[in-house]
C-alpha cells in the first residue's frame, strides 16, 4: 500500500512536470505579447520592450522555464532597480497584471472554489445517492417514476440556466436570499454558508440528478447479483440484504466517480463562479487567459492537474480498502 | 405452526404448483402444474434443459420470488406448513433455518467483500439471535471443518476469491447447512466445477445427507449426477413434469421420448464408440406461447403416431404400470417399448 502510494506520487510529479512544459510551450505559441496587452494601444515599441524585459519574457523559453522551476523549489527575485519583488519558494510566478505574487492570488481564489465544490459535493452525494438507492428499491412505483423524471430533467439542465433561474427567483424577485458572496469560513461560518447556498443548490441539484441515475442503475444491477439472492436465501431481513449486501457493493463504483468528479471540479467551476460573481480559481484562470497572464494560467493548470492526480490516488486507495479483491501493487 | 410430520410423511410436498410471471410480452408460464414430494433422507433429482422450470420451482419453494411480479398457485408444504401465500416474514424465518439452498456458481453466490467465515456466521446468527459473535464464528469454523476444508480457522478469515472453485462450493454447502436444515435444495451445484471436484462435492453431499438426515432436491441437467445421487427423478419440460419415478425406473426403462433424448445425447464410457449420439433437435419452446397439445411435439420424432392427439391434447401424467413410475405421453405403452428398443437403446448412456 505504502509503496503503491509512493510510486503514484512520483508518477504524479512527472505528470505535473510534463503539464508545466506543455503549458509553457502553448503559451509562447500564442502570437500576442503580454507586454502589448498590458501596455495598451498607444505603446511605443521601446515601452513594450521595456515591459517585456521587466517581465523577463525577453529571455529564451528554456531559460524562462528553468527560472520558473527554480522558483518553485528555492524561490526567486523579480525585476531590478526600483522594481524588485521577492518571491519565496514555492514561487509560482508573479502576476503580470495586478502586481501580486501568484501564490497570493491562489490564496484568495482557491478557498472560494473549494467551498463551492465541497458544499455542493456533500449535497449531491447525500441527495443523489440516497434518492437513487431508494428508487432502485421501489422500482416501478410512483416514487421511482417521479425521482427518475426529475433527475432526467435535472441531468439535462445546465448550470448557466438553473443558476440564473434560481438567482431570479430567490434573490432578485423575492429577496429570500442575499446575492451570493464569499465570506471566509473562519471569519463567519453562517455568512459563509448563506453566501454560498445558491451555488451549492445549483451544482448540487444538477449533479444529484446524475448521481441518482447512476446509483439507481448500480443498485438495480447489484440487487440482481447472485450474492444478494444468497443473502435472501439465508433468511436475512430485507434491511440487512439491502444495506449490508447490496448497498455495500453498489456504492463502490460511485465512490470512484465521485472522487474523480470532485477532483475535476476543484480545478475550477468556471461557469458557476461566473454566474454567481464569485472570485474563484476558475474565473481567475479564464481572466488570466484573456489577459495573457502566464504565471496565473500556469499555476491554475498545475493546481487543477494536481487535484485530479491526487483524487485518482485517493480513489485507488479507497477502492482497495472497500473491495478486498483489489490489491494495490 | 410446528406441526411435526409423522415418520413416513414427506417433508416437502408440492402439489399442482403453477408459477407465472406477467410480462409486457405476455404471461410466462414458467411452471405449469408440477407435483412431487421428498422425504427426509431422500434425494429427488429434477432434470431438464435451461428454461424447463426447474430453478423457478426451487426458488418458489424458498419463497424467493417477488410476490408483486409473480403469480403462484398450488401448494408447497414444508414440514406441514404451506409456503404459498404465507406471510413474507414467516417464510424468511424458515429460509436458511428449515430449508436452505446451494447455488450453481459459488464465486458469484458468495459476497465478494466479506470473509467466508463472516458470511457463514451471519447465516447462523440470523436464526440464533442469542448466539454471540464468538459462538457464531466458532460454529462457522466447525462447519468449514465438517465440509472438508483444511485449516478452517485460517480459511474462515479469507475472502471467497482466495478459495478454489471446489473449496468455495464446500464453503457454500457449509453455509447452507449451518442451521441444520431439514430440506436442502442444490441448484446445479457441480455445473461450474471440474469433473474431479464434481465427484467430491457429490460424495460430500451424500455424506452430509446421511449425517443430517435431510431431504435433498438436486436440480441438474446432468444425468450422471442424478444417477449417482438421486433416489427419485422428475423430468421437466417447458414447465411441466413429463416423467417421474425412481432412478432405476427412469434410467433403465425411460418412457418419454424427451427422456430418451436426454439419455441418448450423453456419451457412455462403456458403450460402442462408433455409434453416434442422438441429439434432441430444435430448441426449448417459448414459455409465453407454448406449443399446443404436448409441448414437446415440435421436437418429437414420434409426434403424430396417434392421429392429431399430440397437437391437440396435453398429455397427463399416467402410471406406466410400474409402481411410482409415471409418464405424460400419448404413445401407447407397446409403442414406447418398441420404439425405445429400436431407436434409442443403443445410443449414449441409454445403453
Amino acid at each position: 500500500m505504502v509503496r503503491f502510494v509512493i510510486r503514484r506520487l512520483l508518477l504524479a510529479v512527472t505528470t505535473l512536470f510534463a503539464i508545466s512544459i506543455i503549458t509553457f510551450l502553448l503559451f509562447f505559441a500564442v502570437p500576442a505579447s503580454p507586454a502589448e496587452v498590458m501596455c495598451g494601444k498607444n505603446c511605443s515599441p521601446t515601452q513594450v520592450a521595456q515591459t517585456e524585459h521587466r517581465l523577463g519574457i525577453d529571455q529564451p523559453i528554456l531559460k524562462q522555464y528553468g527560472q520558473f522551476v527554480k522558483g518553485v523549489f528555492v524561490g526567486r527575485t523579480y525585476g531590478e532597480g526600483d522594481f524588485v519583488r521577492e518571491c519565496p519558494a514555492p514561487c509560482l510566478g508573479y502576476s503580470y497584471r495586478n502586481d501580486e505574487l501568484v501564490t497570493e492570488t491562489l490564496k484568495r481564489t482557491v478557498p472560494v472554489t473549494v467551498s463551492i465544490v465541497v458544499g455542493a459535493a456533500i449535497m449531491w452525494l447525500v441527495i443523489g445517492v440516497s434518492l437513487g438507492m431508494m428508487s432502485a428499491l421501489r422500482r416501478g412505483t410512483i416514487f421511482d417514476r417521479i425521482a427518475i423524471g426529475v433527475s432526467l430533467v435535472g441531468a439535462s439542465l445546465q448550470v448557466y440556466f438553473l443558476g440564473l433561474v434560481l438567482l431570479l427567483l430567490l434573490v432578485y424577485s423575492t429577496g429570500l436570499l442575499p446575492a451570493p458572496s464569499y465570506t471566509p469560513f473562519t471569519e463567519n461560518p453562517g455568512k459563509w454558508a448563506v453566501g454560498l447556498i445558491l451555488p451549492w443548490i445549483t451544482l448540487g441539484f444538477l449533479n444529484s440528478a446524475l448521481y441518482a441515475r447512476l446509483s439507481r442503475a448500480q443498485m438495480l444491477e447489484t440487487l440482481s447479483e447472485d450474492y444478494v439472492r444468497t443473502a435472501r436465501a439465508k433468511g436475512l431481513t430485507k434491511r440487512k440484504v439491502h444495506t449490508r449486501h447490496a448497498l455495500r457493493a453498489a456504492i463502490t463504483p460511485i465512490i470512484t466517480i465521485a472522487g474523480l468528479d470532485i477532483g475535476a471540479s476543484l480545478g475550477g467551476t468556471v461557469i458557476t463562479e461566473s454566474i454567481f460573481g464569485l472570485q474563484g480559481l476558475g474565473r481567475s484562470a479564464v481572466r488570466a487567459v484573456v489577459e495573457l497572464n502566464l504565471p496565473i494560467v500556469l499555476a491554475t493548470v498545475l493546481l487543477a492537474a494536481l487535484f485530479i492526480v491526487v483524487a485518482n490516488i485517493i480513489v485507488d486507495v479507497l477502492y482497495a480498502v472497500v473491495d478486498p479483491r483489489v490489491r494495490l501493487s | 405452526m410446528s406441526v411435526t410430520p409423522t415418520a413416513d410423511e414427506p417433508y416437502l410436498r408440492v402439489r399442482d404448483l403453477k408459477v407465472q410471471f406477467p410480462t409486457e410480452d405476455g404471461l410466462v408460464k414458467a411452471v405449469d402444474g408440477v407435483s412431487f414430494s421428498v422425504r427426509r433422507g431422500q434425494t429427488l433429482g429434477i432434470v431438464g434443459e435451461s428454461g424447463s422450470g426447474k430453478s423457478v420451482t426451487s426458488m418458489s419453494i424458498l419463497g424467493l420470488h417477488n410476490p408483486k411480479r409473480t403469480k403462484i398457485s398450488g401448494e408447497i408444504s414444508v414440514g406441514g406448513r404451506n409456503i404459498v401465500g404465507m406471510d413474507d416474514e414467516k417464510i424468511r424465518l424458515l429460509r436458511g433455518q428449515d430449508m436452505a439452498m446451494i447455488f450453481q456458481d459459488p464465486l458469484s453466490a458468495l459476497h465478494p467483500y466479506y470473509k467466508v467465515g463472516v458470511q457463514i456466521a451471519e447465516a447462523y446468527r440470523i436464526h440464533h439471535p442469542s448466539a454471540s459473535k464468538a459462538e457464531a464464528t466458532k460454529r462457522a469454523v466447525d462447519m468449514l471443518d465438517r465440509v472438508g476444508i483444511p485449516q478452517p480457522q485460517r480459511r474462515a478469515k479469507q475472502y471467497p476469491h482466495e478459495f478454489s472453485g471446489g473449496m468455495r462450493q464446500r464453503a457454500m454447502i457449509a453455509m447452507s447447512l449451518v442451521n441444520d436444515p431439514a430440506l436442502l435444495i442444490a441448484d446445479e451445484p457441480t455445473t461450474a466445477l471440474d469433473v474431479t471436484v464434481q465427484a467430491q462435492i457429490l460424495d460430500l453431499l451424500e455424506d452430509l445427507q446421511r449425517e443430517f438426515n435431510s431431504a435433498i432436491i438436486m436440480i441438474t441437467h446432468d444425468l450422471g449426477v442424478v444417477a449417482q445421487i438421486a433416489d427419485d427423478v422428475l423430468v421437466m419440460y417447458a414447465g411441466r413434469a413429463i416423467e417421474t419415478g425412481s432412478v432405476e425406473q427412469v434410467m433403465r426403462s425411460p418412457q418419454h421420448p424427451y427422456t430418451w433424448g436426454l439419455l441418448a445425447s450423453v456419451p457412455s464410457l462403456h458403450g460402442d464408440a462408433e455409434v453416434d449420439l442422438v441429439p434432441i433437435k430444435g430448441n426449448p419452446p417459448s414459455l409465453i406461447n407454448l406449443p399446443s397439445g404436448c409441448s414437446f411435439h415440435p421436437r418429437c420424432r414420434y409426434a403424430g403416431r396417434n392421429g392429431n392427439k399430440s397437437f391437440a391434447e396435453v398429455p397427463e401424467l399416467r402410471s406406466t404400470g410400474q409402481e411410482g413410475h409415471q409418464v405424460a405421453c400419448h404413445l401407447t405403452a407397446a409403442d414406447r417399448l418398441k420404439l425405445y428398443q429400436e431407436d434409442i437403446a443403443h445410443a449414449g448412456v441409454a445403453q
